[in-house]
């Protein structure tokens, strides 16, 4: 059976620095197919999609269209190969109709005839079961609406091969079963639909095949008749990895920080954080998982007082005083002036826990500028300890003057780990802590954490990697669209549990 | 595909820096030179030796050379820790000017009621509470609305101007359409001439003010916030930094500069108040402060270097009969090829090794 593929690719690999995104990928698209791309995050997916679309160029390998070699340098080129891609995040102009913005940048006739594009976009809206007013400006459309103009601006162009990035994350699940049903109609009409995502029941309901990345390798495709969400899960965290982080058994555990009911929503009005509850013990490390973008960023801010909550309450015992105080919607200073210490390892390290144009010293007076009555800062303690920091966490850096940013990003985080770590915490939070870290840095920073649980500190670790997560806390909070969907002990839980709570949603949770 | 791409440099040496930066003043320089031979056909020697002359010929031009360069300066230095906390403040023009008129208006209506000295503590504080109010008024709608403060500060320019227009209208000298020197004879509210000198007191001042500018931006908890505000503001927000309470104390202080720049103008140097009294310094103190990364030590060099190309190719357009934009023109020229090496020292370009073809 010789059926040529609709876009073939042989050993695609792409690198950024030294980050491998993508390596030797090999992966196949067929005529009136809906495929779906499914991995965690930063699994490459994206980064796959976008050499197809145009917007990277692979550093090796090669695209096949309909058998035939390509060269896909720019989007436009995509166009011309009938490629279209929708992105997660929507490229509309806002005071623009639907019309204007697709037929924006087309140049066949050199000047716009907007009756007859709008004739025509009602045309493939009305074809595939789109509901759109061509007239309509961007401002007044809901997310699903501009999702719709995305994918006929794309149609429109004469696209056959539709690539989703993410489509259903900003959709209702009655909207998302209307784009379900559209995308049917256009596998009927002999289009190709790769969708990009990492949620399984969707995976199971729209998809005919699956091609699972994960850390940038092509793992395999497999039919969805043939599989089920488990043996996916198992293709998507892989099998469990063995690592070598020593995990004491915790002692005199008190409850630290009791967080109850915690809501959040956000400038969009979407609820980020939903009735969350946990506590943190001392002595324990406590994981936060959950796929990215799941209410982790705004919990730990909301902790550390920089996030304004709608409800919920945040109980500090303070182990010295045995006074409870609520942080709940006080500043970080207020939260410091009530004898709470609460460091905080942001995710953003350059752009929010350390300043990247200034010196190592001046990063670690962050903390301590305050301190006394002068009005002058005191430099002479803050370059002890950046030369502390410097000497017994090995950061290669040419002096403790040197703007932090030109540091690599190990380096970075071992000089904002080592300042939080210095005011002795009774509570760490460390999001993310060895993204984009080699292994020695990455051990380095499990060590220290360790240490800190060890010493009594209340450590909360927001972790990606679900063998790390695993290996190295105490207990797991999975998140999942800004709700607890568990709170398993790690030592008993397995990768496939956890990442099914991952990407439980709440209707699902329900019925469980 | 273009046959070159630009990368980041890692870093520079200071010294190696320092010598792009001469070479490439120099180089403008033999632009502005080459643009002045094609206008006017004169030997470009003649024309530096012109502008030299115009800046430096004589004791008087000599100090109104200093004078120069000291008022730019303390506009710079009024405008500088706005700019660090990336408050774009556009306004100094206006609240130097609110200061000027502040400083005039004590000059007129109290008159001869106070002594010289206690005359001149009044006007200094009157300009800079003036200066103060113009710059905190956007300030505080940053703060707590976060409106855009380049337009605002803009804005509050033009009002400044109709202010003082207003002000002439009103009181000025026997339908002249302009304020003329107060008080001529008795003096009063004019800074005293030390040794005979009529700059020498502004002059002192502002090199006072520079270096209390550099020791609060370098050394002070204040100055340190500034910074962090300026280069992240969630970084500040995350060690607790209250944003808005250091943008208006900052813009708080960058109007009190800005005010006693307009009180020195004014009581030191023309006696009267126009709406031109602050010649658009309030802007080109923004380019002073920028090329020197917010050193105000630094900012002593570039506002030489701006004053002395303003002074000398004014003196080369009355030699050649060309008007006042002649020397916007060579400023133009000069910045241009300042700000270009900014760029090479940032960057280089690189020339495109072979592309690997995909195999």
């Amino acid at each position: 059976m010789a059926e040529v593929p609709a876009i073939e690719l042989k050993n695609i690999t792409k690198t950024f620095g030294e980050t491998i995104a993508n390596k030797d990928i090999c992966l196949e698209v067929r005529r009136g197919e809906i495929l779906s791309i499914l991995g965690e995050n930063g699994s490459g997916k994206t980064t796959l999609m976008n050499m197809i679309s145009g917007i990277y160029y692979p550093d090796h390998g090669q695209i096949f269209i309909d058998g035939k070699e390509v060269e896909i340098k720019s989007p436009k080129d995509a166009y011309d190969y009938k490629i279209g891609m929708i992105h997660q995040h929507f490229k509309l102009v806002d005071i623009f109709t639907a019309t204007e913005n697709i037929v924006l940048g087309l140049e066949d006739e050199g000047r716009y005839n907007l009756k007859k594009s709008a004739a025509k976009v009602k045309e493939i809206a009305d074809l595939y079961g789109f509901v759109l007013d061509p007239n309509k400006k961007i401002y007044d459309m809901s997310v699903s609406e501009k999702q719709t103009v995305e994918i006929i601006k794309v149609l429109y162009r004469g696209a056959d091969i539709l690539i989703l990035d993410e489509p259903t994350a900003v959709l209702t699940p009655q909207e998302t079963q209307r784009l379900f049903a559209v995308l049917r109609r256009m596998k009927e009409d002999g289009k190709s639909i790769i969708i990009i995502t990492h949620k399984l029941n969707e995976v199971m309901e729209i998809s005919d095949r699956v091609s699972v990345l994960r850390k940038g390798e092509y793992i395999g495709t497999v039919s969805t008749s043939e599989t089920d969400e488990s043996a996916l899960t198992e293709m998507m965290v892989g099998k469990k990895i063995e690592l070598n982080i020593d995990r004491s058994e915790p002692h005199d555990t008190a409850d630290r920080l009791i967080v109850a009911g915690l809501n959040c929503t956000n400038r969009e009005n979407v609820k980020v954080l939903d009735n969350v509850s946990f506590t943190a013990k001392s002595g324990e490390i406590l994981g936060i998982a959950g796929i990215a973008g799941s209410g982790q960023r705004e919990l730990l801010e909301a902790i550390a007082g920089l996030q304004r909550l709608d409800g919920g309450s945040i109980i500090y015992n303070n182990p010295k005083t045995e006074m409870q105080e609520d942080l709940r919607n006080k500043t970080p200073i207020q939260i410091r002036e009530l004898g709470v210490r609460l460091s905080f390892v942001p995710e953003d390290r350059l752009g929010m826990g350390l300043v990247g144009n200034m010196d190592l010293t001046d990063n670690m007076m962050l903390r301590s500028y305050r301190k006394g009555k002068s009005a002058f800062v005191e430099r002479g303690k803050p370059k002890a300890l950046a030369e502390q920091i410097v000497e017994e966490l090995e950061v290669v850096t040419p002096s403790v003057s040197t703007p932090v940013r030109k540091l690599s990003g190990g380096n970075v985080q071992k000089v904002l780990v080592g300042r939080e770590i210095a005011s002795s915490p009774t509570v760490l939070m460390a999001a993310y802590p060895v993204r984009g870290l080699d292994i020695n840095s990455s051990y380095l920073i499990y060590n220290l954490l360790n240490q800190q649980k060890e010493k009594g500190v209340a450590v909360i670790f927001v972790g990606e990697d679900l063998d790390v997560l695993i290996a190295l806390c105490d207990r797991i909070v999975v998140l999942s669209s800004g709700k607890v969907t568990g709170i398993v002990d790690a030592r008993k839980t397995t990768k496939e549990e956890v990442g099914l709570l991952m990407t439980k949603t709440f209707e699902e949770g329900g019925k469980d | 595909m273009l046959g070159f791409h630009i990368v980041k440099r890692k870093n520079m040496e200071w010294w190696k820096a320092w010598l792009v930066r001469i070479g490439s003043i120099l180089l403008g320089a033999l632009v502005c030179a080459a643009v002045t031979v094609f206008l006017t056909g004169k030997d470009p020697v003649n024309v530096f030796t012109t502008m030299v002359d115009g800046a430096f010929g004589t004791e008087r031009r000599i100090w109104s050379l200093l004078q120069g360069i000291a008022m730019l300066l303390c506009v710079s230095l009024a405008v500088t820790p706005a700019f660090k906390m990336r408050f774009w403040n556009i306004g100094a023009e206006g609240q130097a000017l609110m200061g000027g008129l502040a400083s005039a208006a004590c000059m007129m209506f109290i008159g001869d009621r106070f002594p010289n000295w206690l005359m001149l503590i009044v006007m200094a504080v009157t300009s800079m509470l003036a200066g103060a109010i113009w710059a905190v008024i956007p300030a505080i709608f940053k703060a707590r609305w976060n409106t855009n403060e380049t337009l605002f500060t803009l804005m509050m320019n033009y009002i400044a101007i109709q202010f003082v227009s207003y002000f002439i209208c009103v009181y000025a000298t026997g339908g002249s359409g302009k304020i003329d020197v107060i008080n001529p004879v008795t003096h009063t509210g004019w800074l005293p001439a030390i040794g005979g000198k009529s700059y020498l007191l502004n002059i002192i001042i502002v090199l006072i003010l520079t270096v209390i500018m550099y020791i609060y931006l370098k050394y002070s908890k204040q100055g340190y916030e500034i910074a962090v505000v300026g280069e992240s503001e969630n970084t500040a927000k995350y060690i607790g930094i209250n944003v808005p309470k250091v943008i208006i104390r900052t813009m708080i202080i960058s109007g009190l500069l800005c005010g006693i720049a307009g009180f020195l103008l004014v009581s030191g140097a023309d006696h009267t108040i126009s709406r031109d009294t602050i010649a658009g310094r309030g802007f080109t103190a923004i380019m002073v402060s920028w090329l020197a990364k917010f050193n105000p030590v630094v900012m002593i060099l570039t506002s030489f270097l701006l004053v002395f190309f303003e002074k000398g190719s004014i003196e080369v357009s009355q030699l050649c009969g060309l008007n006042a934009s002649f020397s916007d023109i060579i400023t133009g020229i000069i910045i241009f090829f300042i700000i270009g090496s900014e760029f090479f020292i940032n960057y280089q370009i690189k020339k495109n090794e072979k592309e690997v073809k995909a195999s």
